[in-house]
């Protein structure tokens, strides 16, 4: 029998990814991506 | 084909697995210019999040770790919400669940660059060190405080929160960021202080803890693998164990690099997928299954035993 289960989640969680890039989240990310994370680093 | 023939024969696909580490170690980190400039590289792609625990402050990362990009998103949400700002971290958590359907945990066993490194430092001869099954919730903690409440819960007088994680624990930073950059960049070199001593601490103590056990940080405190683990029993990839053949010889088990019993459970949370088990059953009893079409290891396959 095929599984839908795996299928239900990929298409809702696609979903979700792409009304966060609509909602302009990539930028969000990119910027903080670009900058030194000090947190991470050791020095925040 | 004699013992020794079949012996290399079966170990062929595990050997292939750390090329393609090695291989995406390299890719999530390509743009090596940046080592010499002792700069991060700032180009447009670096919003992809990658299915990784990559560290974006390493000079060469070229992409978005995820873990880091959550607790930004949890971390900035009460400031976006008191500003009408339509911002939650969808992008991040849409990735993630999207990966873990599609595969679960696999990108632990083949992808992230961080497990690679705890499984070539464990190949470094020591006595080694089991690890109790019930470390293993102990991930759970951390994802549910350092990397969701803490940064949603504590936040300063603007309403942003902190990468707790980040700050406090992730070895991953330290490793590929925070010491390349240090002994890169003088500037940074002067800011060092309290924080930048405890994680050179903690990541000393987790080296010696990838020599003595096998991808301990992977089974007992990493928050990206608890977030695709969740999705092993229902992504598209799945494991299976045929109960008839197997003999519970425990070969497997021998050489899992996460040490779990897979006939026990095959898609268990723990289960990194990196395939190992397949390769050593020589009775063919593990396979997986990926949309539909079943495989077991090719070289039982060209032996006819399966």
């Amino acid at each position: 029998m095929r599984r839908k289960l795996p299928w239900v989640l990929l298409i809702v969680f696609l979903g979700i990814m792409v009304a966060g890039l609509l909602l302009g989240e990539y930028k969000t990310v990119l910027e903080k991506a670009v900058t030194v994370c000090l947190d991470c680093i050791g020095i925040g | 084909m004699d013992a020794k023939d079949k012996t290399n024969a079966v170990r062929k696909p595990r050997e292939k697995r750390a090329w393609y580490q090695a291989a995406f170690a390299l890719g999530l980190n390509a743009w090596l210019p940046a080592w010499f400039k002792g700069e991060i590289f700032q180009g447009g792609v670096k919003g992809v999040c990658v299915p990784a625990l990559n560290c974006y402050s390493c000079p060469s990362a070229l992409g978005a770790c995820p873990i880091g990009a959550l607790q930004n998103s949890f971390g900035g949400l009460r400031f976006n919400l008191s500003v009408a700002e339509k911002k939650f971290g969808l992008y991040v958590a849409g990735f993630l669940g999207a990966v873990g359907s599609v595969v679960g945990r696999m990108p632990c066993g083949w992808i992230c660059p961080f497990g690679f490194i705890q499984e070539l430092l464990h190949k470094i001869p020591t006595p080694k060190v089991r690890l109790p099954h019930f470390m293993s919730y102990f991930r759970y903690v951390v994802l549910a405080t350092m990397v969701v409440a803490l940064p949603l819960l504590i936040v300063d007088q603007f309403g942003f929160g902190q990468t707790w994680f980040c700050k406090w624990i992730c070895p991953a930073g330290t490793l590929e960021a925070g010491i390349p950059l240090v002994i890169l960049n003088a500037d940074l070199r002067g800011l060092i202080g309290f924080m930048y001593y405890w994680k050179i601490g903690l990541l000393v103590l987790f080296v010696g803890w990838f020599i003595l056990s096998r991808r301990p940080f992977c089974r007992t405190v990493c928050p990206l693998g608890a977030i695709f683990g969740l999705f092993n029993k229902g992504s598209l990839f799945r494991m299976a164990v045929d109960d008839e053949k197997c003999t519970l010889c425990d070969k497997c088990y021998e050489d899992c690099p996460v040490e779990i019993k897979i006939y026990e459970s095959p898609n268990t949370p723990d289960c990194v997928r990196c395939l190992k088990c397949v390769s050593s059953c020589k009775f063919g009893a593990i396979s997986y299954e990926f949309l539909g079409k079943r495989e077991v290891a090719q070289d039982l396959r060209l032996e006819g035993k399966t």
